[in-house]
């Protein structure tokens, strides 16, 4: 025994120190990676044209913050109109979603009849097929009905989910049947119990499905893409890649990041809003990645 | 049996939309990839057999695509699950900033990944004006700058891979680290008493013990990588072919924006070998998890 006893206990603190600086070195390092393109799309989006340009190497701050690419984003280009198809297509999405799959997943939890399993099967066996294989003859589909550079050819495939009805089916299962068989007698409807009694208990499961579903449409790019090049039916996604190829006269970044800011933000605060059900959601069901 | 009867219309709606659009696509791809010289306006075709396939195999566009998205696939992969590892063993190891960690980290997916991969080819691209903040930096570090948009291949690749681990990361670091979370800490307290060194208690216990998430990770990163495409329309604009950096899925979809209609036999023929490829590889996935997943 060379070493004393204090010795050993203060290489272990020091080694413990060095640790724990590496480690927040480490988180650190990658929050400044998340972060800095965002802090580098604000900061662009503020300096003016002629700013930008003359600045051989970029400035990391701006003295004369502007908000003039911000009113050209919404006049040099129609991105209010991106914005409101954006909106309705989400909203009218997500609402539609909801009406298929509640009644779906209730008739799956609570709903007796025959061939069940066999149906439930099948469905789950749905899961597994890539919306790359589908989405071709969904495409031929949506021309031959002529609802090409429409909301509704927009919208209509991406109304159903079977892994939000599985998700639902699960969360519904666990009401217990008393409460089912108390409604019975008092003669209320499968309709009625359905709304007044499985929607509440279910509320934060339905939420979850919702933002989920909303985070899809806000960013949906490859469907739209296929489906619309009229730019009055453009979502935002479609209308950044316009944009970039058309708009402002290519070299206006400035302009652009404004654009991009104006399209981030919303998504941005509904998660700052939701940030607990967000992450609890995505971790349940989330896919990209 | 009138229950029966109502049981159904409640799932009407449901079977009627995966009905048309997911089954009857199912079937109609298979017969769209055997149609030779199918066009769209006319609704006919001249044939059937393998011939779709065969061009698309011989297909210079499709088999650059096919090496660019298995690079992205190899490298992209083990890349953001390993990284996303350490960063969850960090968060883990710490009470401070932990919650303003996570929700910094998570950002990334909740962003338009067309909009944020602006911002990245702006950060990389040379232009006439700039050379872009990342030629700047190497150069500041003395190396030369090189334009990764439109230069040589190794460096689009690099921004590619370089993107799509951004994107990917948040969902792998918050799977990771409600994994290290869900850990029952009376392992790591038996382990301590034993004087187990660090490095074996996390190959030991840790490792172990969230093996089947890793693994669940690895599959879904595999299929995710395998359908990558939107990153790449973010970097490098819709004509990929000509930056020669499409991939599978682009293909797929390039083939459908033709004119009239585009060529729904090549198009689905495609998609077919990509769904065997990533079922394959899926298959070797689950095998292999099966075989060393210890719990």
């Amino acid at each position: 025994m060379n070493e004393t006893y204090a010795a050993i206990e203060k290489r272990a603190a020091r080694s413990a120190r060095i640790r724990k600086f590496l480690t927040y070195l480490l988180l650190v390092f990658w929050a400044l990676l998340v972060l800095f393109p965002f802090y580098w799309m604000i900061l662009t989006s503020v300096k003016s044209y002629g700013a930008y340009n003359t600045e051989y190497i970029p400035k990391f701050y701006t003295l004369s913050p502007t908000l003039q690419n911000y009113i050209e984003a919404f006049t040099a280009v129609s991105l209010g109109r991106y914005f409101w198809n954006t909106l309705l297509f989400t909203v009218v999405t997500t609402a539609l979603m909801m009406a298929v799959i509640i009644p779906a997943a209730f008739a799956f939890s609570r709903l007796e009849f025959k061939g069940k399993n066999i149906v439930f099967a099948l469905f789950l066996s749905l899961m597994m097929i890539p919306s790359e294989l589908v989405i071709i003859t969904n495409f031929v589909t949506i021309t031959n009905w002529g609802l090409r550079n429409s909301y509704l050819g927009l919208i209509l495939p991406s109304v159903t989910s079977v892994f939000y009805i599985y998700l639902l089916k699960e969360n519904f299962e666990q009401i217990p049947d008393e409460l089912y068989k108390a409604a019975k007698v008092d003669g209320t409807s499968d309709l009625k119990y359905l709304l007044r009694v499985v929607l509440p208990i279910s509320r934060p499961t339905i939420v979850t499905v919702v933002i989920l579903k909303v985070i899809e449409c806000w960013n949906s790019y490859v469907w739209p893409r296929l489906i619309t090049d009229d730019p009055f039916y453009f979502l935002v996604s479609n209308g950044i890649q316009e944009i970039r190829e058309n708009g402002f006269g290519r070299e206006n970044i400035p302009a652009m990041m404004a654009a991009v800011v104006v399209i981030s933000v919303p998504l941005i605060v509904l998660f700052l809003i939701f940030r607990k059900k967000i992450m609890e959601g995505v971790s349940r069901g989330g896919t990209k990645g | 049996m009138k229950t029966q009867w109502k049981a159904w219309l409640y799932l009407l709606p449901a079977v009627a939309f995966l009905g048309v659009f997911m089954v009857y696509p199912l079937v109609d791809v298979l017969v769209y990839s055997f149609e030779e010289g199918y066009n769209f306006a006319s609704q006919s075709y001249s044939g059937v057999g393998l011939f779709n396939y065969s061009y698309v195999l011989h297909d210079p566009y499709f088999l650059q695509a096919v090496k660019n998205t298995f690079l992205i696939v190899i490298i992209t992969v083990p890349l953001s699950t390993g990284l996303a590892l350490l960063i969850s063993l960090g968060l883990s190891s710490i009470r401070k900033l932990r919650d303003l960690f996570q929700t910094v980290f998570f950002l990334p997916y909740v962003t338009n990944t067309l909009a944020v991969g602006l911002v990245f080819m702006i950060l990389f691209k040379k232009t006439a004006y700039t050379d872009g903040m990342v030629n700047l930096l190497i150069q500041f570090f003395g190396g030369t700058g090189v334009d990764f948009i439109e230069g040589p291949y190794w460096a689009k690749m690099f921004v590619m891979c370089f993107y799509t681990i951004w994107v990917v990361m948040p969902f792998k670091i918050l799977i990771l680290t409600s994994a290290l979370a869900s850990v029952n800490q009376v392992y790591y307290n038996a382990a301590r008493i034993d004087g187990t060194p660090r490095w074996r208690m996390f190959t030991r216990i840790t490792l172990p013990m969230i093996s089947p998430m890793i693994f669940y990770l690895v599959i879904t990163g595999f299929i995710g990588a395998f359908k990558a495409y939107s990153d790449e329309v973010a970097l490098f604009g819709t004509n990929l072919n000509a930056a020669g950096m499409n991939t599978i899925v682009g293909y797929v979809y390039d083939m459908l924006y033709g004119n009239s209609g585009g060529y729904p036999s090549f198009a689905s023929a495609a998609a077919l070998i990509l769904f065997a490829i990533v079922f394959t590889i899926t298959c070797i996935n689950l095998l292999i998890s099966r075989n060393n997943v210890q719990y």
